[in-house]
């Protein structure tokens, strides 16, 4: 499975590279490993997201960039130099801290502007002043950061790394301690400056809905691997594993045998209703597999009904739950097969609700469908921890 | 309701009168008394008893007669609260960041000295430094010391049994300053372009000054005033302040002189202190 965005680079070409790259980087803690031989490249410039739930060695990884941990074995270069072994106080990186780590003592001015005066910059106060504007925090630079809130508190952090216009910017889970509301503000916030100084930036987190608002490319990470890596949208329909297909979103996987591999379609028993599944989002190499198909993406619809689906049709579902919530409607339809699956269906107007006990029929055009191995554990991923 | 407002602040006043009476008693009353003393007419003795005829000329006799001792005890009070905070600072460091799970056995053992009494200790230290002792026997040998140098009746060893005795007074506020620093503050000014030598300086230490002062005061008041360490491990060339004043009462019996001196070191300190702790509140300690 391929852990890199790009193309596989050439040993040729990783001395021009000028982006992030990681290569074969394993972190152990005495008998845990928490990354695990992962490579990684971040182009310049670029957005990427690590999601993952806690311990999947995303924080660790961060780290090891950061220079606050030193990799087991493997090796980071920036720009094609090595930093694999360089003090954090010697790389052109920053890090937006989890819990923001402002200097207590200092005011947010010198906060701002510590990173500066460590290098001696002559240009500390105009230099702050721009940042202080860019983040609107003027009017608090002589307050100390206990005197503020915790999405100007942030703000500072923020401020404070991206001064020093760093060839990468690291931001550890940053919003983390944001109530929901100023959290999606944030996100757009963080999203413009990054567009606006075009710097890479390199953010963790374990909520997916941040993940794919902000980056432009999201890695999942499991385990200490990165377990897909690509643009949101393109893991979000075609993910590659039953991990990806339950953290990200949600997904009914159901058992299926594989009965034909065409050239551009792969045929599946499923419980002995025939399928298809494009066989670009076939991931499955032995002859069983799991079909997944998104829960928006199914139609449900009295027997007989007239579906806008051609293609995958699979009668004899029963409504055993039914939830409002008001854009949608969430059904829970137990199939003949025993398994029940989910439906959510936009509140168009244009359907009728099904109440729990009536006989449905569900179907999907083939187009949605995706395949995944057999030896993978279906319900991987799924107890994703909620961002509160 | 107006009722349970004004009962809840007498309540407090009420929680203050136990406190207030025993300073009143033991604080109040024996500081009139000394200042009143240290006015009486010097002719007296403590048999004949004394008239009060505020005799201001006290002060500047004890001053000229007993400038030496006094100047030596704030010298080397500064001295040992220097070699304190040199000692303990990296003690504490150690301690709060370094330690692991050793952290609380090495905290009992910057106490346990106290389980045994103060001049015991500095008894025992007299024998260390005794002049045929295993210590001076080595200086001697290593040529740090002259062949019939010694270290009993010296400087060095009144500085050494200050700094010994008053150490664990400095540890521990430093301790506490220090354990309270996030260590993610000194990871944030390491990614901040702060070696670890700038970042001590610029993060660590600000954020430890609140133990580094009341540690330097803890040490500092109770080292000037000392005489224990001045009378086992001195010479009448060390004598401190307070050998001085205990000699006046106890040997002399000139309590007016004794006690005006007292006055004075009693006012010095407060000087002192009072002018430290507002600089320290700024930042040109840093």
């Amino acid at each position: 499975m391929s852990q890199v965005a790009e193309q596989q680079p050439t040993a040729a070409d990783a001395e021009s590279y000028d982006g992030l790259r990681l290569r074969n980087v394993t972190k152990s803690f005495a008998a845990f490993t928490a990354v695990d031989d992962l490579d990684l490249d971040v182009p310049s410039g670029s957005f990427i997201a690590l999601l993952g739930p806690s311990g999947c060695g995303k924080t660790t990884t961060l780290r090891m960039v950061a220079g606050l941990e030193t990799p087991t074995a493997g090796s980071i270069t920036l720009a094609g130099q090595d930093i694999t072994y360089a003090k954090p106080y010697q790389r052109p990186v920053n890090t937006v801290f989890q819990s923001y780590a402002l200097f207590p003592h200092l005011d947010i001015y010198e906060n701002v502007a510590f990173g500066l005066r460590r290098r001696k910059s002559n240009e500390v106060d105009a230099s702050v002043r721009d940042m202080l504007e860019l983040v609107e925090l003027t009017s608090q630079a002589r307050k100390k950061p206990a005197q503020l809130s915790g999405g100007q508190q942030q703000r500072v952090a923020l401020a404070r790394a991206l001064i020093n216009k760093p060839e990468v910017l690291l931001l550890d889970e940053p919003l983390g301690a944001l109530d929901l509301k100023l959290r999606r503000s944030m996100q757009l916030e963080i999203k413009r400056i990054q567009t606006e100084v075009g710097l890479t930036f390199v953010h963790v987190t374990h909520d997916q809905e941040e993940a794919m608002t902000m980056a432009d490319t999201v890695a999942v990470m499991n385990a200490g691997v990165i377990e897909q890596m690509g643009a949101p949208a393109d893991l979000y329909e075609n993910p590659q594993s039953t991990f990806v297909a339950n953290f990200l979103g949600q997904s009914n996987l159901i058992e299926g045998t594989i009965r034909s591999r065409a050239a551009d379609v792969v045929t599946v028993d499923m419980h002995g209703v025939q399928v298809s599944v494009p066989t670009e989002r076939c991931h499955a190499d032995s002859d069983k597999g799991w079909v997944g198909i998104r829960p928006e993406k199914v139609l449900i619809g009295a027997p007989g009904e007239e579906l806008d689906a051609p293609g995958n049709t699979i009668p004899g579902g029963v409504v055993t739950d039914v939830s409002f919530v008001g854009v949608s409607t969430q059904y829970l339809v137990r199939m003949p097969w025993g398994q029940e699956l989910a439906i959510f269906q936009q509140n168009t107007g244009r359907h009728r609700l099904f109440a729990p006990g009536e006989e449905v029929e569900l179907s999907w055009r083939p187009e949605y469908a995706f395949l995944l191995d057999f030896s993978q554990d279906a319900s991987a991923g799924s107890q994703k921890v909620d961002a509160e | 309701m107006s009722e349970t407002v004004r009962k809840r602040g007498s309540t407090g006043y009420l929680l203050l009168i136990p406190g207030v009476l025993w300073l009143g008693l033991f604080f109040v009353v024996p500081l009139y008394s000394l200042v009143a003393t240290s006015l009486f007419d010097p002719s007296g003795s403590d048999t004949t008893g004394y008239t009060m005829t505020y005799h201001w000329a006290n002060y500047s006799h004890v001053i000229s007669d007993y400038w030496q001792p006094l100047l030596r005890s704030l010298w080397y009070g500064a001295l040992a609260t220097f070699f304190c905070l040199v000692l303990g600072y990296v003690l504490a460091y150690a301690i709060a960041f370094k330690a692991g799970r050793w952290k609380n056995l090495m905290l009992v053992l910057v106490i346990a000295p106290f389980f045994t009494s103060f001049l015991v200790r500095t008894l025992s230290w007299k024998l260390l430094l005794a002049d045929d002792g295993f210590i001076v026997n080595t200086l001697q040998f290593v040529h740090i010391l002259g062949a019939d140098g010694r270290l009993l009746a010296t400087p060095v060893a009144v500085i050494a049994g200050l700094t010994y005795n008053f150490l664990p007074f400095m540890v521990l506020p430093l301790y506490a300053s220090i354990d309270k620093i996030d260590p993610r503050l000194i990871e944030a000014s390491s990614d901040l372009y702060a070696n670890p030598f700038v970042g001590f300086f610029k993060v660590t230490w600000p954020l430890s000054l609140p133990g580094v002062v009341s540690g330097t005061l803890l040490t500092f008041i109770p080292a000037v005033g000392d005489y224990i360490n001045a009378e086992l491990l001195g010479s009448p060339n060390q004598r401190m302040i307070g050998s001085v004043i205990q000699s006046l009462f106890t040997n002399a019996n000139n309590y007016p002189a004794a006690a005006a001196l007292s006055v004075i070191l009693m006012a010095l300190i407060v000087v002192m202190v009072l002018f430290y702790v507002r600089r320290a509140g700024t930042e040109d300690l840093l």
